[in-house]
C-alpha cells in the first residue's frame, strides 16, 4: 500500500493508555485523520513491528506521536529507532512532554520500588524472595524482561524532541490543530509546545477575584473546607497551580471545583514548574513575621510532590539525590 | 561522613547594598575567611529566583548561601522578607529531594559587618566539610 | 528440539504484553507464558504524598478505566477519613461509576470483544473491528454506538471535570453536584442508553445465539476454565460495581467467602515470578498452587461473568431477565465458559444504564448537599469498587496528617493474571500439536484472554487494522524457523 500521504507514527512508552484514548475520542474526526494520512506504525492498533520500522527509509515517517516517560531499555530503544526514521517527533501528553505523573517515581530508585512491590506490600507472599529479572529461567527455559531504569525520563531528555502536546490527556482541539497544523504544513519554531503560551490564571474564570496577597495564615487541603465553585483557589487558601501553569486545557479541573493540579506544565520562559510556582506562594504569602511564616509554611504538605506532581523528571534537579551505590 | 580533606564548593548570592559590601569590608580589611565560597553579587536577595539555587545545586555546589540585609534595612523595602519566604519554602522541597536543611543558608549581614561575614562564612565551609559532598547522582554514571 | 515461540506484542496490561510459548521435544506445548514487561510503581511513590491527592494520582494507572481508579481511591479516603459521603454526593458518585461502566463495556463489545462474534470467528482479521461491525449491522447502528459512548461521556465529563482522570472525589463527598436542567437532559439520555444496552443484547442474541456455531464455541471445552469467582454484591447479593462486600463462590458456585473491603488481607494473597513484572493474586485460603484449575488451586477470577457467578443475580429489572436468560443457555451456575464473558458483560451494561435512569429519576441528586467535611484523624483506609475489569483494592495507610506511609493496590486485571495466563496456554495446547502451529492459533490465543480485556488500553486495536499478533517460532539455537503473521486487511 503506497501512496503520496503523509506516514504517521504512534508510539507508548510508560504510559497509562489514557493519551491513546485521547486520540479515540476524537471519534468522528480520527476517521478524517485516518484518511489524510498514513498510519505506518501504532502498537495497539496495526500489525506493524519493529522490524518494519528499522527496514523504513531513515526520515520518511512525517511524523511520530510518542507518549508516555521513558524508563525502559526498550523504550528507550523504540524511541530512538523512531527518531531516526521521522521527520517531525511530537511528544505527546504530559508523560512524554514532562515525566507526568510515572515521574513521581523520581522520588525513589528502583531498588526500593521493586523492594517494596515484591517483597514488603502486605498481600505478597514471597518467601523465597523472588523478583522479576532481567534473565531468568523457566524450567531450564529462558526467559527476558526490559532492564528497569533508577530513573524517569521525559522524551527530549532520551531523543531530540520537535513540539510538545501537553496535557494528562491533551484536550481533544489541541490534538485536531497539531494535527492540522503539521498537515498544513504551518508549524511554528522547533521546540514548541503546541498550547498558548500563557499562564493558566489568564484564561481563568475565577482570575478576578485572585488575591494580591494571602491574608491566611493557614494553607488549607481540599478536603479541609467548602471549595467555593467561583471563588479563585488561592484566594481560598487552597494550592492550585495556575500561576505556574499554562494555559489552554479550558481549566478543566476548576470547572469540576478543583484545583489545578499543573499537568501543562510551565509556559515557555520558565525552566523549573515547582520553583516557579514556589516563588510565586512567597509573593502572595502576606506576613514578614518570620514566626508566622514558618506556621504557614508547615501547612504546605508534601510540596515537591505538588508543586512537581506532572514534571518532577523535567525539573532542574530531576529526581531525588541518589543514594551512593554500595 | 566527615571528610577532612574535602573542600566544599559554596555558592553564595549576596546583595550589592549589604552583604556584597560586607563581604568586600572583610576582604579589605584582611580577615581571613575560607576560599570555598564563589561569590555572585545580585541587586537584592529578594532577586534570588528559586531557580538560581536548584541550578547551582545541580551544577554541584555542596551549599548555597543567600545573604541580604537585615530585616527592615532592604533597599527595595520587602526583598529580603521574600527571600525569607523562599527561603523557608524552598528549604522544606529541597529536604524532600534529599538536600539536607543544611545546604541552604540564609543570613543577614550588614555593609559593616565584615566580621559576621567572616564567622558565617568559615562556620559554613566547616559545615558542608562534615557534612560532606551532595553528590546528587550518588556516583551513578547514566543518572541525571 | 525445544522451541520457543514468541508472540508480541500480545496486548497491553500497563505496558506490553509478550507471550513466550515452548515446545517439548515432541514438539507439544510444555509452556505457555504471558510477559508482561512494565511495572510503574504506584504504591511506591503515593508514599509522602497527600492522602486527599490519590484520587488524582492513582487513576494515572490506567487511562482505560481511570474512572474506576478514581472511585476506588476516593471511597479509600471516606474509610480513611471516617466520613459517610452525603446521600447526594454518593448519588453522584454512583451515576458517575456506572455511566462508566456502561460506556467501557459498550467500547469494549463493540471494539474489542465484539467483532469477534459479530462479524464471526472465521472472518478475516481485517474485518474484525468496529468497521466491520459497522459493515455488518449496518450503518446506522455504528453512528448509535459512537453516539451511546459519546454521550456516556460527556455526562462523565461534565460531573468529573475531565474523562481522562476525573477529579470530583473527595473524603465525604464530590466537588461538583448537578443542577436540575443537567439531571433532565441526563435522565433523556439515560433512557436511551437504557434502549441501546438492550440493542446491544438483541445483536448478540441474533448473531451468536441464533447461530449454532457460536454457540458451541462458546460453550466449547477449549474456552472453559474452572476457577473461583469473585465480586462486589448488595446486601441482597446482588451484583453492584460501586459498593458492597466481597463475595466469592467456589468452582461449584457454592459461597466460599463473603467479607467486608477491610478484610482482603485475610483472603487474597499475591504470588510472585521471575519472569514477568505482574504479581499473580489467588486466595489465600485455598493457597497458590500454581497455574491450575479446580478447587484445590487458589486462582480465582473477576469480571463480568465472575461477578455475575459470585452473585445471586442482578440489581435491575431487565438485566435480572437477561442473567436468566444467559444461565438458561449456558447450562446452570457457575458458569465456567470464559467467552460468556462477553455476554455477561452486556448484561452488566444494561443494569448500569438502568441505574442510570433511576438515580437520574430521584430529584435528590440535585440536593446540594455534596460534601461532608471529616472531622476526624486521619489513619488506615480500604475502597473497593468493581472495575469492568473487576474488583478493584485501593488501601491505604497515613500519619494523623493524612500523609500516605503506606499504599496497597490489587488491581482488577492483576486478579486475572493467572488465569489469564492459563487461558492463553489451553489455547497454545489446542492448536499447537507435534511441532505444528495450525492457522487458528493466533486467533484462539486472542479469543482466549480477550474475555478479560486485559486492561487492553484501547479500543483503537481494531481502528483500523487489527490486534497486533505475531508468532515467532525459534529453534534451539535461537534461530527464527517460522513466522505467522496475521494477515493485515
Ligand atoms: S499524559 Fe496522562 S493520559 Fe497521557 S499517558 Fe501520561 S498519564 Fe496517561
Ligand atoms: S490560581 Fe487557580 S483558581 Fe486562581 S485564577 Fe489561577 S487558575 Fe484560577
Ligand atoms: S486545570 Fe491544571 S491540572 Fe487540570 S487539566 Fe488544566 S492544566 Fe491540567
Ligand atoms: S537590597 Fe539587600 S536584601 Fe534587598
Amino acid at each position: 500500500m503506497s501512496n503520496d500521504k503523509p506516514k504517521v507514527a504512534f508510539y507508548w512508552c510508560a504510559s497509562c493508555g489514557g493519551c491513546e484514548e485521547a486520540v479515540v475520542d476524537l471519534a468522528e474526526d480520527i476517521l478524517k485523520v485516518t484518511s489524510a494520512v498514513d498510519i505506518v506504525f501504532w502498537p495497539v492498533a496495526l500489525d506493524f513491528k519493529r522490524k518494519d520500522v528499522e527496514a523504513m527509509e531513515d526520515g520518511s515517517i512525517a511524523v511520530s506521536f510518542i507518549n508516555g516517560a521513558v524508563r525502559l531499555s526498550e523504550q528507550e530503544e523504540m524511541v530512538k529507532l523512531l527518531r531516526k526514521k521521522s521527520g517531525l517527533v511530537v511528544a505527546f501528553g504530559s508523560c512524554s512532554h514532562l515525566g507526568g505523573i510515572p515521574g513521581l517515581a523520581n522520588f525513589w530508585n528502583k531498588q526500593t520500588i521493586f523492594d517494596y512491590a515484591y517483597l514488603k506490600s502486605p498481600s505478597t507472599n514471597n518467601p523465597d524472595k523472588i523478583v522479576p529479572l532481567e534473565k531468568s529461567e523457566v524450567d531450564g527455559k529462558e526467559l527476558e524482561l526490559p532492564e528497569f531504569y533508577d530513573t524517569v525520563y521525559s522524551l527530549d531528555q532520551v531523543i531530540d524532541v520537535d513540539y510538545y502536546l501537553p496535557g494528562c490527556a491533551p484536550p481533544k482541539d489541541l490534538i485536531v490543530n497539531a494535527v492540522n497544523a503539521i498537515l498544513e504544513g504551518k508549524l511554528p519554531p522547533k521546540g514548541a509546545v503546541l498550547s498558548p503560551n500563557k499562564s493558566l490564571c489568564d484564561e481563568c474564570d475565577r482570575n478576578e477575584s485572585k488575591p494580591e496577597k494571602f491574608t491566611m495564615t493557614e494553607i488549607k487541603r481540599p478536603w479541609e473546607v467548602e471549595l467555593d465553585p467561583e471563588k479563585c483557589f488561592l484566594a481560598q487558601g487552597v494550592i492550585c497551580m495556575g500561576p505556574a501553569t499554562r494555559g489552554g486545557c479550558g481549566q478543566r479541573c476548576i470547572t469540576a471545583n478543583m484545583p489545578c493540579r499543573g499537568c501543562f506544565g510551565p509556559s515557555d520562559q520558565v525552566f523549573d514548574q515547582g520553583a516557579k510556582f514556589l516563588s510565586a506562594m512567597a509573593s502572595i504569602i502576606e506576613t514578614n513575621d518570620e514566626k508566622q511564616i514558618d506556621k504557614l509554611i508547615e501547612t504546605i504538605v508534601d510540596p515537591a510532590g505538588t508543586f512537581y506532581r506532572f514534571s518532577l523528571p523535567t525539573s532542574i534537579l530531576r529526581r531525588k539525590k541518589m543514594e551512593a551505590t554500595k | 561522613m566527615s571528610n577532612e580533606s574535602f573542600e566544599p564548593r559554596l555558592v553564595g548570592f549576596l546583595c550589592n547594598w549589604c552583604s556584597y559590601t560586607g563581604a568586600d569590608l572583610a576582604g579589605t580589611s584582611r580577615m581571613s575567611y575560607a576560599p570555598n565560597l564563589r561569590i555572585i553579587r545580585v541587586m537584592c536577595s529578594g532577586r534570588v529566583d528559586p531557580q538560581f539555587v536548584l541550578k547551582a545545586f545541580k551544577e554541584g555546589a555542596d551549599g548555597v548561601l543567600i545573604s541580604g540585609c537585615h530585616p527592615g534595612d532592604c533597599h527595595y523595602q520587602e526583598g529580603n522578607y521574600k527571600a525569607l519566604r523562599r527561603h523557608r519554602l524552598l528549604s522544606k522541597m529541597l529536604e524532600q529531594m534529599g538536600i539536607e536543611k543544611e545546604r541552604f543558608r540564609l543570613e543577614w549581614v550588614s555593609a559593616a559587618e565584615g566580621e559576621k561575614f567572616q564567622r558565617v562564612c568559615n562556620e559554613f565551609t566547616d559545615e558542608m566539610k562534615k557534612l560532606g559532598p551532595l553528590n546528587l547522582n550518588g556516583g551513578k554514571k547514566n543518572e541525571q | 528440539m525445544t522451541q520457543k515461540i514468541t508472540i508480541d506484542p500480545i496486548t497491553r496490561l500497563e505496558g506490553h504484553g509478550k507471550i513466550e510459548i515452548f515446545l517439548d521435544d515432541k514438539g507439544d506445548v510444555d509452556r505457555a507464558i504471558l510477559q508482561i514487561p512494565e511495572l510503574r510503581g504506584f504504591e511506591q511513590f503515593a508514599v509522602g504524598r497527600a492522602a486527599e491527592e490519590m484520587p488524582r494520582i492513582t487513576p494515572r494507572i490506567c487511562g482505560v478505566c481511570p474512572t474506576a481508579h478514581h472511585m476506588a481511591s476516593t471511597k479509600a479516603l471516606d474509610d480513611l477519613f471516617h466520613v459517610e459521603p452525603t446521600p447526594t454526593a454518593k448519588m453522584i458518585r454512583e451515576l458517575i461509576y456506572n455511566t462508566f461502566q456502561f460506556e467501557d463495556h459498550t467500547l469494549h463489545f463493540f471494539f474489542l470483544g465484539g467483532p469477534d462474534f459479530v462479524i464471526g470467528p472465521q472472518a478475516a482479521a481485517g474485518e474484525r473491528n468496529i468497521l466491520g461491525v459497522i459493515g455488518k449491522v449496518g450503518e446506522e447502528i455504528g453512528l448509535k454506538v459512537i453516539k451511546a459512548r459519546r454521550e456516556a461521556r460527556d455526562m462523565i465529563n461534565y460531573l468529573g471535570g475531565k474523562i481522562i482522570h476525573p477529579v470530583c472525589g473527595l473524603p465525604g463527598g464530590v466537588s461538583k453536584g448537578l443542577d436540575e436542567e443537567h439531571r433532565v437532559e441526563f435522565l433523556k439520555q439515560a433512557k436511551d442508553i437504557v434502549e441501546f444496552a438492550q440493542f446491544s443484547l438483541k445483536i448478540f442474541d441474533d448473531v451468536v445465539l441464533q447461530n449454532k456455531e457460536y454457540v458451541d464455541v462458546v460453550v466449547g471445552d477449549a474456552y472453559q476454565l474452572k476457577t473461583y469467582y469473585m465480586g462486589l454484591v448488595d446486601k441482597d447479593n446482588k451484583v453492584n460495581f460501586y459498593d458492597g462486600d466481597i463475595r466469592v463462590v467456589d468452582p461449584e458456585g457454592k459461597e466460599f467467602a463473603k467479607f467486608k473491603p477491610r478484610d482482603y488481607l485475610k483472603h487474597i494473597e499475591e504470588h510472585v515470578e521471575p519472569w514477568t513484572y505482574i504479581k499473580f493474586p489467588y486466595l489465600k485460603n485455598v493457597g497458590w498452587k500454581g497455574f491450575e484449575e479446580g478447587k484445590d488451586s487458589g486462582v480465582y477470577r473477576v469480571a463480568p461473568l465472575a461477578r455475575l457467578n459470585a452473585s445471586d443475580g442482578m440489581a435491575t429489572p431487565m438485566a435480572q431477565e437477561a442473567y436468566e436468560k444467559m444461565y438458561e443457555t449456558l447450562g446452570g451456575k457457575p458458569s465456567h465458559h470464559t467467552l460468556a464473558f462477553h455476554w455477561a458483560r452486556l448484561i452488566e451494561a444494561l443494569q448500569a444504564a438502568e441505574v442510570m435512569v433511576q438515580l437520574l429519576e430521584n430529584k435528590d441528586i440535585t440536593d446540594p448537599n455534596i460534601r461532608n467535611i471529616p472531622t476526624e484523624k486521619p489513619d488506615e483506609g480500604v475502597g473497593v469498587v468493581e472495575a469492568p475489569r473487576g474488583t478493584l483494592i485501593h488501601h491505604y495507610k497515613t500519619d494523623d496528617k493524612g500523609i500516605i506511609e503506606e499504599a496497597n493496590l490489587i488491581v482488577a486485571t492483576v486478579n486475572n493474571a493467572a488465569a489469564i495466563n492459563m487461558s492463553i496456554e489451553k489455547a497454545a495446547k489446542a492448536f499447537i500439536k507435534g511441532g505444528e502451529v495450525s492457522e487458528g492459533l493466533l486467533n484462539m490465543a486472542e479469543m482466549g484472554f480477550r474475555p478479560y480485556d486485559p486492561c487492553h488500553a484501547c479500543g483503537t486495536h481494531s481502528l483500523p487494522g487489527d490486534m497486533p499478533l505475531i508468532v515467532d517460532i525459534y529453534d534451539s539455537s535461537g534461530k527464527l524457523v517460522e513466522q505467522i503473521k496475521r494477515d493485515q486487511e
